[in-house]
């Protein structure tokens, strides 16, 4: 299999050579893509594999508070959550890791005392994006200097729907670089396309291809400030260019829904499509992850439930 | 399937159903056993174990259940519709409320997955009972003149693959047009017919109206020519059929058949290709292939083959086959012996012919009757996979190169039931469906029923129409 | 002119109608046709079950065409087949008159109510597809459509007392949805027939979309009836024991059969049956969907 970029490096020569690209690449139809995602809704999952998914969608979480109102406390006990979610179960596993804006990416870091939590932020004028290219560089660059292993930048969706294709991915390209440390290792990037703004399902196929082309390490759903974030259908056809993409290049890419997850009814889905679509090489943190705050509640309860038996409620998970 | 995350089973209750040892025939509201006392047994076919013991229908069985029939006749003829469509409702709103109870049964007897009894057949059987339930008063508006009157008795046969499903394709318009029904659900599947005789009585219909009598193919033929049948319908196979056709040459009966296909379900490389490759599982793996709409003949524009094959195949290895009532079954077991004996025997007809065989990896239960969903590559329209009806999850791919050529070749069957079309330009699908000599084209989608939606097809897939305003037809004297 | 010198009339060589061409039998095989008083009128091709089967060849060939062209444009050619009629309508009082023993003004009304039918037709040809088609309002995100698509090639065998507006009668309900319609006369009166072909072939119908053959029904019923290229079959010339036996012969390719009806009087208002008897309908299937994926949610 071939592990390089190279059949596609005429690809991105120039605006209109990405645009044939792009505009070539297969349709989606809506009806047929959400009905599939539904179809796999379906699957019932019960005893050892629910135990299994359970543990497996608690170590996927990027553990969110992206707030005005966010205050070196409220990041603290995030953190805190993040490395013990369930103070009554020390088995519990970690999340993946605590996701803040850049300014919080200290305080998290501190926080999580060398705990195995990554420390994720948000960066490029996250949730708009609506700023100059060297402000959203520097931004950047300020959240990994100061620790951030991951960074969630946005695209323009501006630039996107106007049909400059090369300068969405000309920014991709240049944040990549600016996830670089000095040490020659970078943060891993994860490009957030606001699906919910890109609105048809053809334009995120042909975000996730820019992404993918770009060099994103995870392509993202949403910023969680939009009015419809991860969707099963969203993440579904996300989930199908990330494996046509390792098909044809041999490089694999992640992907993150972030934003509605609330139940782990809904978490367990999500696994679903990632079982019967990527496939199970996705089925770790290092490639899924769920951008979500109160999904954790909702699995811990669940996950006593079926080592007690009994039901629980939320006087027994914490309130952070 | 991932060895990572391994779907624990996930079995549908058996115990919300209540199967008795033993089932008579329904006959003018009685259940009663065979005038010769025959019965046969009706078993699991995912597991052979026996379920029931059912009477079994004669001549003189056929005989009495259409005298109860016709004696049912004139006054649930004479009945204001307003009436006959309130105990279509009460019928409908019954199935609503036992649809988990008959769906595990359906499951039980026929084979295929619950999930498939639960989510397809069970709530069309309702929609099409609630639907039929609202013409019964209507029939003056429904454009076949004023006051049209039904025929008399309707003498029905139905197939096994979705036993409950056609019998509401064939007792609600029946019902509602006014005609009385004698219905002969397949020997492989007589129960939910019989738990449909109970939902008749619960609904307190009127002795006769409904008949059920389980029976073989001579309980069938005796049906078909009672001369004190009117109408007869048929679902099955497409050689019952013509026997049929020649049966009431010369007589009055008006006769609809719903018979055997070879639907083409046509790619072109400007398809969606993920959607399509969805359709084209749904198209020939729902109900394990055993459909008469079935899009057993893949044809895809050569340009996109390999591609789509592997894409296809990929989407293969994630079908999970296995005990038909675990929710997260996607391929069950197929109907009978016979059925299996059939497609086996297909099958290796088209490994003899040359064209290439391929199946996922698979592991067959070790009792019951089951085959592995199976591809055949390199296969023309020479090729026995290519012109016969499998009935079976078995699919022909072919290739073509042009809209013209692709068109000829879905046409070139005695067929003529469905047809599918993959192409993301509209006028495309507009040209090709236009072209296509078939009743039902699903284009960018496969497999969808609706009530609304007339069903049936051309050439020697049968004739008259079922489903819709054009389904009351088949009923009415016009 | 003077009296004594009457001039010697014209006899016409009846010819089938094939492809719109006007063969000989290719039995070379005639028979005599007689008036109601006996007197006789001309002599006929006896029609073989080869000319049968080179009807279907063209019955065949022209129905893609005649299928494929708009509606509109039927009903022209249609109305244009009245306008032709209503042109020669005196030598088909005298036909028709001839050929069932009417008065010259029974005659005429029968002509004049054949040349009506057709216009009755010609303006079916764009509204039956609104009358027994349409959308149907499926449970789901679909766009779903019903419509009505000929059946094929209609073997018709013409009733045998009208033969003129009876054979108008059940050809023109054929023809007008798309229908292409291999069409045997009435044996004893197939004159009326034979010179419809005439006015066909100078309508602007294409040839092979109306094939009449003259000749016995029971001779080439049969082999009509078991062709495996024919999809329908109108019996209303039929008598009762040719129907069973042509219907029990259709079963073999699953024929759409039309039984003989008794039709007290073909002046009466046709209703649609019998261009729906010679329908398919077709029903297509496409997604609608949501305009966004923001549609969508769970």
């Amino acid at each position: 299999m071939p592990t390089t970029l190279t059949a596609f490096a005429d690809v991105t020569t120039s605006d209109s050579a990405l645009r044939r690209f792009l505009h070539g690449l297969p349709g989606v139809d809506a009806v047929g893509l959400e009905a599939r995602a539904a179809s796999l809704g379906t699957r019932s999952i019960k005893t050892t594999a629910k135990a299994y998914a359970i543990d497996l969608a608690i170590s996927m979480i990027d553990l969110t508070t992206l707030e005005g109102a966010d205050t070196p406390g409220k990041v603290r006990s995030l953190a805190a959550k993040a490395v013990h979610p369930d103070p009554l179960d020390r088995t519990t596993p970690m999340t993946a890791a605590v996701c803040v804006y850049p300014d919080m990416v200290a305080t998290a870091k501190a926080a999580l005392n060398g705990a195995d939590v990554k420390v994720a932020s948000v960066a490029t004028a996250f949730p708009a994006g609506r700023a100059a290219l060297p402000v959203k560089l520097a931004d950047t660059r300020d959240a990994v200097a100061a620790g951030a292993d991951e960074i969630d930048m946005v695209i323009d969706r501006g630039a996107f729907l106007a049909g400059r294709y090369l300068e969405t991915y000309e920014l991709i390209k240049a944040v990549k670089e600016a996830c670089v440390r000095p040490d020659g290792t970078a943060a891993r990037l994860k490009v957030i396309f606001e699906t919910g703004e890109l609105s048809t399902y053809d334009n995120i196929r042909r975000a996730s291809w820019i992404g993918m082309l770009a060099g994103a390490d995870f392509i993202k759903t949403s910023t969680g400030k939009v009015g419809v974030n991860a969707t099963p259908a969203n993440t579904l056809l996300m989930l199908e260019a990330v494996r046509d993409f390792k098909a044809q290049t041999g490089i694999q890419i992640g992907v993150k829904p972030a934003g509605g997850i609330r139940t782990t009814k809904d978490a367990i889905k999500f696994l679903v499509l990632v079982n019967e679509t990527a496939g199970e090489d996705w089925l770790t943190n290092e490639w899924f992850r769920f951008g979500a705050s109160s999904l954790l509640n909702d699995l811990l309860m669940q996950r006593q439930k079926l080592s007690t038996g009994r039901y629980s409620g939320p006087d027994y998970v914490t309130v952070d | 399937m991932a060895s990572l995350f391994e779907y624990a089973p996930a079995p549908e209750s058996r115990s919300v159903v209540d199967i008795a040892p033993s089932y008579g025939l329904f006959i003018d509201g009685e259940f009663t056993d065979a005038a010769d006392g025959k019965v046969f047994k009706t078993v699991s076919p995912s597991s052979e174990e026996v379920l029931a013991e059912v009477a079994q229908a004669g001549a003189a069985d056929v005989d009495r259940a259409v005298k109860a029939a016709r004696r049912a006749f004139e006054k649930w003829s004479a009945l204001p519709g307003s009436e006959r469509a309130k105990y279509l409702f009460r019928i409908a709103r019954i199935i609503q409320e036992r649809s988990r109870e008959l769906a595990v049964l359906e499951t039980l007897d026929n084979g295929k997955p619950i999930k498939e009894t639960r989510d397809a057949d069970l709530p069309l059987v309702a929609a099409h009972f609630f639907y039929y339930a609202g013409w019964a008063d209507k029939l003056d508006h429904a454009g076949y003149g004023a006051n049209p009157r039904p025929l008399g008795v309707a003498g029905q046969v139905i197939p096994w693959n979705f036993p409950l499903l056609m019998l509401a394709w064939k007792i609600a318009p029946a019902l509602a047009t006014g005609n009385t029904v004698v219905l002969k659900p397949a020997e492989t599947t007589p129960l939910s017919a019989l738990f449909f005789a109970d939902i008749c009585r619960q609904a307190g219909l009127p002795k006769g109206v409904v008949n059920i009598i389980p029976g073989y193919g001579d309980a069938g033929a005796e049906l078909v020519a009672h001369p004190d049948v009117n109408k007869v319908a048929f679902t099955g196979s497409t050689a019952v059929g013509k026997a049929i056709a020649r049966q009431i040459a010369g007589t009055d009966k008006k006769v609809t058949l719903e018979l055997g296909g070879k639907g083409a379900n046509i790619v072109f490389d400007d398809a969606p290709i993920d959607q399509a490759v969805e359709g084209i599982v749904t198209g020939i793996f729902f109900n394990q292939g055993q459909v008469c709409c079935a899009g057993s003949r893949l044809l895809v524009q050569e340009s996109i083959h390999d591609e789509l094959l592997d894409s296809l195949k990929r989407r293969l290895s994630t079908l999970r086959l296995g005990d038909p009532l675990d929710k997260n079954t996607d391929i069950g077991a197929i109907n009978s012996a016979e059925q299996l004996a059939r497609i086996t025997a297909l099958a290796d007809t088209g490994e003899a012919e040359g064209a290439e065989r391929w199946s996922p990896a698979c592991e067959l239960p070790s009792s019951g009757y089951w085959f592995a969903p199976t591809l055949f590559t390199n296969v023309t329209q020479a090729h026995t996979v290519a012109r016969d009806e499998i009935f079976g999850p078995v699919l022909s791919v072919l290739t073509f190169r042009t809209p013209d050529e692709a068109v000829a070749k879905a046409n070139n069957s005695q067929y003529g039931l469905s047809a599918g079309i993959w192409t993301e330009k509209g006028s495309r699908i507009l040209a090709v469906a236009n072209k296509l000599r078939a009743g039902v084209v699903w284009a960018n989608t496969f497999n969808k029923f609706d009530p609304t939606s007339p069903f049936g097809g051309y050439k020697e897939s049968g004739f008259g129409r079922e489903g819709g305003r054009h389904g009351l037809e088949a009923y009415l004297d016009v | 002119m003077s009296e004594s010198s009457a001039r010697l009339g014209v006899f016409k060589t009846y010819k089938l109608y094939v492809g719109g061409k006007f063969p000989r039998s290719e039995s070379g095989r005639v028979y005599e046709v007689s008036d109601s008083k006996g007197n006789w009128l001309a002599n006929a091709p006896l029609s073989s079950r080869k000319d049968a089967r080179d009807a279907v060849v063209a019955a065949r060939k022209a129905f893609g065409g005649w299928a494929g062209a708009t509606a509109y444009n039927r009903g022209q050619i249609l109305y244009r087949i009245a306008e032709m009629l209503e042109g020669r309508r005196d030598q088909f009082v005298r036909e028709v008159g001839e050929a069932e023993g009417l008065s010259k003004s029974k005659a005429a009304a029968v002509v004049d109510a054949a040349i009506d039918r057709w216009v009755w037709y010609a303006g079916w040809t764009d509204k039956i597809g609104q009358v027994v088609g349409g959308a149907n309002p499926v449970a789901g995100p679909f766009f779903n459509l019903s419509t009505p698509e000929p059946t094929g090639v209609v073997t018709v065998v013409a009733p045998q007392d009208s033969s003129f507006l009876g054979l108008v009668s059940v050809i023109a309900p054929v023809i007008a949805t798309g229908n292409t319609a291999v069409v045997i006369a009435s044996e004893k009166a197939p004159l009326p027939a034979l010179s419809l072909g005439e006015v066909l072939a100078t309508s602007d119908l294409p040839g092979g979309v109306v094939n009449i053959l003259s000749g016995k029904a029971a001779e080439m019923g049969p082999h009509l009836a078991a062709h495996q290229d024919v999809n329908a079959i109108d019996l209303a010339g039929a008598g009762t024991a040719l129907a069973k036996e042509l219907e029990i012969a259709a079963a073999d390719n699953l024929k759409r059969v039309l039984r003989p009806q008794p039709v007290d009087d073909w002046t009466a208002d046709p209703g649609t049956s019998r261009m729906t008897a010679f329908l398919e309908t077709k029903t297509v299937w496409h997604p609608t969907g949501s305009l966004g994926s923001g549609g969508s949610s769970y």
